[in-house]
């Protein structure tokens, strides 16, 4: 394959550090998940649950995350723009600097360095380098749009310019703070204020994060891989325009029932409901497109990732908007139901798609075919029962404890102490670590998948040489 | 919005992203940043105090060890809320947060009253060992604490960055030879401190109560009563009702003698009371948490104590 054309090296080399990332953050999951239910699993500072669960997030988004979205969209970059990277060797370089960001950003965690602000957790040190790692993306990004051969802009590309603008924007305010040493800061903001920016920014960090640059990556590579065009560039083109309006408004229905105005809040709410629309336009976009030849199901061992994980953008795009309105908010926030939401998001949508596109990449980086679609279908199948697995035992347990906590005796006191409802939710814990094992392995064997994909492809090129 | 090919923003990356941007902003600069500069957003309550530099320090070991991942600091404005917690949340006592830590999840309970619930001792027994009072807690001891000490320069860089808190020399010097778990304390015993403890939730319970409980002529039952007394009693006082004083908590209170309670003059009707509405700093109080029947039930039990 043409190296300096495509890349190639570079893209590899997020694509495979992003899942030694993955593992580190999947076996915290793991760890956490336990901890939850068998205490004498926090094992001193360094691994107790408090420092744990920022890390298993913060690995998982800026090292498995960021690392399959720099990679890939490097990928795409070259063939949306038909030329290669403006600045081959500045991607090299970004490379290097986001592994050892990643290695110098969960150390920080394990010490305890943190700003306490969910997705934000790193400090100030810690944020220069992520604020340069970004402008090194954006710099290779736009250069490679501006001087693009190809003259029309695909859907993927829009996506990818929003993501790196809103990012930058969201990163670059909440993170203002007052430094009071190398390893600790305050927020700049405080009060409901500091609450409010960190919502804006908690929400939408996730939705550039983890939604649109994924979007980006199914407009891409569904048709690419199953060779069905996108069913409606209209809807593309004003799905895209209402979801990036859309999304800025909604972070207030993480504050529902707070001291926060009840203006904020509703805005967030209603816009929150709004926001189904712009996200089912792309979800019908992806159904219509498979639905003109569903041949292709049993054709493409890839056809069913991406329809799985935009069967579960869409449910978490209405089960989203739904938590936001008031009444429901005051069943369910504050309980696992939001971490069976979230992880319906990660597990399900995020990976499926990102571990489709990777079976897609690593075959053409070598030329040569997926080592075992076999392997990739039963990877397809442990994931998708763990994720169900884990989603529902958390919805179950949310609701139990919420109906717990809120239920009175004749007299009008409270039914249960605390202890009681928490005591009733340790079965499904231990469910939800058997839900995670069973994602766990079928990780593993996606990993083992692409590796030994590489091996295959690495002595093909041999034998041709 | 035209999809031909050739003259649309589609085909012009930075019209594109100049317009992409501005749309970006548009609801970030309403719901977020507008809100900064409004009067309604920097509220605070009259009787609010910033925090000590010693409650400070135990601030920052909250935020280091992730303590708000698990406990919230915001009590809704819900009935089961307020009557587990205490007063809701108003936008007036975040004034000096910074940042906020309302956090996301109760894995544990909400803490935004918990500030004289329980004396010292029993933070500090409970941060190292949690199931000594909760057998069945999840909660992560946290033993590294008892033996580290603050440092009262960092506490002070610290404070200066913080802002609001004036301080004076003698409050840094305090802080020598203090341990972080001292901090921790400090801390949790300051939240909701601005709050008036009054209105829905707070409810007082009498002798006369408990007359009306009896009058109505169903009892609760020692069962029930062990039960409960296990969970929630036997960590201060003792399995066997003699009061508990082990460990850390005999240092500075001595938890009451069940077991010859009534030798002591205290009639049934006296413990529901003392039960039902606790006392600051000491005791928590439960008339929220347990009905009169399972009330009861504890006096009933902690009556067969007495004959053991």
């Amino acid at each position: 394959m043409n190296d300096t054309l495509y890349n190639n090296r570079t893209v590899e080399g997020f694509l495979l550090s992003s899942l030694v990332w993955g593992v580190f953050g999947i076996v915290f999951g793991l760890l956490i998940s336990v901890q939850l239910w068998e205490p004498a699993f926090n094992f001193g500072p360094f691994l107790s649950y408090g420092r744990l669960r920022t890390l298993h997030i913060s690995i998982l988004a800026y090292g498995l995350g960021l690392g399959v979205i720099f990679g890939l969209f490097y990928f795409m970059l070259v063939r949306l723009t038909k030329r290669g990277l403006v600045f081959p060797r500045l991607a090299r370089f970004h490379l290097w600097l986001w592994n050892i960001g990643v290695v110098v950003a969960g150390a920080s965690l394990f010490l305890g360095f943190t700003q306490s602000l969910e997705y934000a957790e790193f400090e100030w040190p810690v944020d220069i380098v992520v604020v340069i790692i970004w402008v090194i993306f954006a710099v290779n990004i736009f250069a490679s749009v501006f001087l693009r051969e190809e003259k029309q802009m695909y859907v993927s590309l829009w996506y990818m310019l929003a993501s790196v603008l809103a990012v930058a924007v969201l990163y670059l305010v909440n993170n203002i703070a007052i430094p009071a040493g190398l390893t600790k800061s305050y927020h700049i903001f405080s009060g409901i204020n500091s609450a409010n920016m960190e919502w804006w920014y908690g929400h939408n960090i996730v939705g550039f994060l983890l939604t649109t640059p994924i979007l980006a990556m199914f407009y891409y590579f569904l048709p690419v891989s199953t060779k069905l065009p996108i069913y409606s560039h209209r809807l593309s083109i004003v799905a895209f325009w209402a979801l990036v309006f859309t999304y800025l408004w909604t972070g207030a229905h993480h504050l529902v029932y707070t001291p926060l105005p009840d203006w904020i809040q509703t805005l967030g709410i209603v816009f929150s409901l709004i926001l189904i629309a712009p996200s089912w336009g792309s979800v019908i976009n992806g159904f219509f497109t498979i639905e003109s030849d569903w041949s292709k199901l049993q054709e493409n061992y890839l056809t069913k990732f991406f329809l799985a994980a935009i069967t579960f953008y869409g449910l978490q795009t209405i089960q989203g908007p739904g938590q936001s309105v008031r009444v429901i908010s005051g069943l369910v926030h504050y309980t696992d139901w939001v971490i069976g939401h979230v992880h319906m998001g990660t597990m399900g949508w995020v990976t499926m798609t990102a571990t489709a596109c990777m079976y897609y990449v690593f075959p053409k980086i070598y030329n040569t075919e997926i080592f075992s679609v076999k392997l990739a279908n039963s990877h397809f199948w442990l994931v998708f029962i763990g994720q169900l697995m884990y989603s529902f035992t958390m919805w179950i347990a949310g609701i139990q404890q919420s109906v717990m906590l809120k239920q009175l005796n004749s007299d009008g006191t409270l039914a249960n102490t605390f202890m009681d409802t928490l005591v009733a939710i340790y079965p499904f814990w231990i469910l939800r670590t058997v839900a995670g094992l069973i994602f766990t392995v079928g990780m593993v064997i996606f990993i083992l998948n692409i590796v030994l994909t590489i091996v295959k492809g690495r002595s093909l090129s041999q034998s041709r040489a | 919005m035209s999809n031909k090919p050739d003259n649309s923003i589609y085909s012009k990356p930075l019209i594109f992203s100049v317009i992409a941007l501005v749309v970006i902003l548009i609801g970030s600069v309403i719901t977020a940043f507008y809100p900064l500069i409004r009067a309604d957003m920097h509220p605070k309550l009259d009787n609010l105090h910033p925090y000590t530099p010693f409650e400070l320090a135990g601030r920052d070991i909250y935020q280091r060890e992730g303590c708000g991942y698990c406990h919230s600091q915001n009590v809704r404005p819900l009935k089961t809320d307020v009557l587990r917690y205490g007063a809701y949340s108003q936008a007036g006592e975040s004034a000096y947060e910074r940042p906020f830590l309302w956090g996301s999840r109760r894995t544990g309970p909400d803490l935004a009253r918990a500030g004289g619930k329980y004396h010292d001792n029993w933070h500090t027994l409970h941060t190292l060992n949690p199931r000594h009072f909760s057998p069945k807690s999840n909660m992560p001891a946290y033993p590294w604490l008892e033996n580290a000490l603050l440092s009262p320069a960092a506490v002070e860089a610290n404070v200066k960055a913080y802002g609001y808190i004036n301080y004076s020399p003698a409050d840094i010097q305090f802080l020598e030879g203090k341990t972080e778990l001292a901090a921790l304390t400090a801390y949790i015993q300051s939240l909701g401190r601005g709050v008036k403890k009054e209105g829905f939730g707070y409810r007082v319970g009498t002798v006369e109560d408990y007359k009306n409980f009896l009058a109505k002529g169903v009892r609760g039952t020692v069962d029930q009563g062990q039960g409960i007394y296990t969970n929630e009693c036997a960590g201060c006082h003792g399995v066997d009702g003699k009061g508990s004083a082990q460990g850390k908590l005999s240092e500075g209170i001595s938890t009451m003698n069940l077991k010859d309670a009534r030798e002591m003059g205290y009639e049934a009707a006296d413990m529901y009371v003392q039960i039902f509405n606790g006392l600051e700093q000491l005791m928590p109080p439960y008339g929220n948490v347990l009905s009169s029947e399972q009330i009861d039930s504890l006096i009933l039990y902690i009556e067969t104590l007495e004959r053991r």
